[in-house]
């Protein structure tokens, strides 16, 4: 691990570039639509009734268009500067498709993703490769987001070429290495040359060569055994309080979310079901869906595991192409009524301190 | 739900060593499985022993390459012809390492029978999951087509799929994958099996479908009366469905005990750096976890001494130098391990009791 002191000095050295990056022009950062601003400067990220459609296609040879699947569905959630937003879910959630909406590495159908003042939906293929300097994303399976005949050094330096900020590769890429606990001699190295935890290092250590302000972490840590799970997630915590980073944390897994976000949102068939602080949505949780969620995942207990009320939910979570009328959840929820067929429940705080996407929420204990 | 109370009054000789254990089902013997690479010998179990008792659920954990899966391919005889098998494998006395194929094949199912981590390449896609369960039945059972059909859709019932009687005729791809799972499960208890192994059988599911098959999987044992061989990674998945856990690293056995035993009061340094590296549910943010430095070695070349010795706070140049003891008793019935410096059990409760883990950067 560097030393603190290094760590300053990456800092100091490396933070003047974000005032550059605030645009002068027109004032953006006036609150924007659904959420009050909660921190005194504006959330970092603001993302307003996102959606997203994917066609589907027929399966003969022409594949001709044949209806949409809404992976996403009007969401709508914020990231104060410094802080961890976890996003979890089910596959089929949608989880990913906004983690990649927000980089606009897919395409957006509608609704806004405001970063720092800037409306990223608005801006041109040429202004938002401009715009990712400040928000780099790492993937969940490292070994197949780094080029495999690349060498790590080449790997890390080429977002700075690409970006024009090569001033001494070597040094810059030594410092990155050691930033993220490798040897600094390793850069002349292969991928296929590092474990499987250090490889996911080296992702990290791409995705902050640009001296980005927020990091879309899409599932860091999933394809890691547990031994060496705990490294990287330690490490993502200490580069968040050293380099005063913003993540936006995207994961399946409900004990590693809780242990690494400030806040978590807890996703269903495209829509929130229900967001707060780590502590509101998995003590208190009101939403049918996140109390079964919490219910079915394993504790290593086993005499906590024996006390425990399982929630069992029957049936899968359902087709995003045929998404049930009104509720989503409600074809698997034990308290649906008429009312949960005919209207989607709104993201609302029920007077409990955190919004539920429900018609009946009531807080729970789980464990 | 959850297996329950262990077994009372099994003998629990977890010990397993020298002469197989005539009382367990299944009995495994200094069991070593070589894999010969264009890179050298894959040295993937190096003398593991276990046994299985009637009606129990033994899980065996482990990470990626620690042998636990490979083990128990063996005893299926489920392994490529290039690996190389020694020990001793039993079922009910009888050797099964070196028996004829065709004797083999009328084993596995009915006396052993394996449900895998991934129901859609262990499905075939072209048959009708009835005929798929069908044909694993008439494989066993005298029984006439239609009689076995019939018995596809009583399996299918009986692990929860709705409307079994139709859905017999469905093909895998129109089951989601927490049904493919069932379909998987109704397959592995057609011909009543002594004991079920189910390898990873919830690792590629979402988390409340895991939750309904792992209960389907305990109802199904429990219809069969049979003993079941948990493999996976997941301490969670072990302290809900094991009564007795078998921990493996690098190809050996480290810990092994009853669940309740091994999770409180962990001895071997793997085990209890495992369960401070979990991140859990119940403890909030800022409870900092303790990675295990390092990473696990490559069986190609694994240290001499013990292999976890490299990652190990404890380890003295007696570990660098001479493999782990054979394991012994920490405690009764069944608590063995093998490490030279073991934690005292007495002291050892489970760091995750703790909830403010040392910094492991101090």
């Amino acid at each position: 691990m560097p030393s603190a002191r290094r760590g300053g000095g990456w800092r100091r050295r490396w933070a003047p570039a974000r005032p550059q990056r605030a645009p002068a022009s027109e004032d953006l950062r006036a609150p924007a639509v659904t959420e009050p601003a909660i921190s005194p400067d504006g959330p970092l990220l603001r993302v307003s009734d996102l959606t997203k459609d994917f066609p589907v296609t027929s399966r003969s040879p022409l594949r001709r268009p044949t209806g949409t699947v809404q992976a996403v569905s009007g969401v709508s959630f914020h990231i104060n500067r410094g802080e961890t937003l976890g996003l979890v879910g089910e596959s089929g959630s949608g989880k990913s498709t906004i983690a990649r909406c927000v980089l606009r590495l897919i395409e957006p159908t509608s609704g806004s993703v405001n970063f720092a003042g800037t409306e990223l939906t608005e801006l041109n293929r040429k202004q938002m490769r401009r715009q990712r300097r400040f928000m780099q994303i790492v993937f969940q399976d490292p070994m197949a987001s780094l080029d495999p005949r690349m060498t790590v050094a080449a790997i890390i330096a080429e977002p700075l070429q690409i970006h024009r900020l090569v001033t001494n590769a070597q040094d810059q890429v030594a410092e990155l290495l050691e930033l993220v606990g490798l040897h600094p001699q390793h850069g002349n190295r292969y991928p296929h040359e590092f474990s499987g935890g250090q490889r996911q290092r080296i992702g990290i250590a791409r995705a902050l060569a640009l001296k980005p302000e927020m990091l879309i972490l899409d599932e860091p840590v999933s394809a890691l055994d547990v031994s060496i799970q705990a490294g990287v997630l330690n490490l993502l915590e200490d580069l968040q309080d050293r380099l005063g980073l913003t993540y936006l944390f995207v994961a399946h897994d409900l004990s590693v979310v809780r242990h690494i976000s400030d806040r978590v949102a807890v996703m269903y068939l495209g829509r929130i079901a229900e967001t707060g602080t780590g502590e509101q949505v998995y003590t208190e949780p009101a939403h049918p869906y996140t109390q079964a969620l919490l219910s079915a995942v394993p504790i290593p207990d086993p005499k906590q595991e024996r006390q425990r009320h399982r929630i069992l939910l029957h049936g899968d979570i359902g087709n995003a192409a045929d998404p049930p009328s009104g509720c989503r959840f409600r074809t698997r929820c034990w308290k649906a009524e008429a009312i949960c067929a005919e209207q989607q429940p709104p993201l609302v705080d029920p007077g409990i301190g955190h919004p539920v996407a429900c018609h009946f929420p009531e807080t729970a204990r789980v464990e | 739900m959850s297996a329950g109370e262990p077994v009372p009054d099994k003998p629990m000789p977890g010990g397993a060593t020298g002469q197989p254990d005539s009382t367990a089902i299944l009995s495994v013997r200094d069991l070593r499985v070589d894999f010969e690479t264009d890179d050298g010998v894959v040295q993937a179990v190096r003398g593991v022993s276990w046994d299985v008792y009637e009606g129990e659920v033994l899980a065996i954990a482990g990470e990626s390459g620690s042998g636990k899966s490979v083990s128990v391919l063996a005893a299926m005889g489920l392994l490529p012809p290039d690996a190389r098998v020694s020990g001793s494998i039993s079922h009910r006395g009888r050797e099964l390492l070196g028996m004829p194929e065709k004797k083999l094949e009328r084993l596995r199912g009915s006396a052993m029978s394996m449900v895998f981590q991934d129901p859609m390449t262990s499905l075939n896609p072209v048959m009708s999951v009835g005929d798929q369960i069908a044909e694993g039945v008439r494989v066993h059972q005298k029984l006439k087509r239609h009689q076995a059909r019939e018995r596809a859709a009583e399996l299918l019932d009986l692990v929860g799929i709705a409307d079994a009687a139709r859905r017999v005729d469905a093909y895998p791809h129109e089951f989601s994958g927490g049904m493919r799972q069932r379909a998987m499960i109704a397959m592995a208890i057609a011909n009543d099996p002594d004991v079920l192994i189910a390898d990873e059988p919830t690792t590629a599911l979402d988390v409340t479908i895991q939750a309904q098959i792992l209960d389907v999987l305990e109802r199904a044992r429990q219809a069969v009366d049979s003993a079941l061989i948990l493999i996976t990674h997941d301490l969670g998945v072990v302290a809900r469905t094991a009564h007795r856990l078998f921990v493996m690293y690098a190809g050996r056995t480290a810990e092994t005990g009853m669940i309740d035993d091994v999770f409180e009061h962990p001895v071997h340094p793997y085990t209890a750096g495992l369960l401070a590296a979990i991140p859990r549910l119940d403890t909030p943010r800022g409870r900092r976890l303790i990675p295990i430095e390092g990473s696990p070695p490559s069986m190609l070349a694994p240290p001499p001494g013990c292999a976890f010795q490299p990652r190990c706070g404890r380890a003295s140049d007696l570990c660098t130098k001479y493999p782990p003891p054979p394991l012994t008793l920490v405690s009764p019935p069944a608590h063995l391990s093998a490490c030279h410096h073991p934690l005292d059990p007495q002291q050892s409760t489970s760091p995750l009791q703790n909830p403010n883990g040392e910094d492991s950067d101090a």
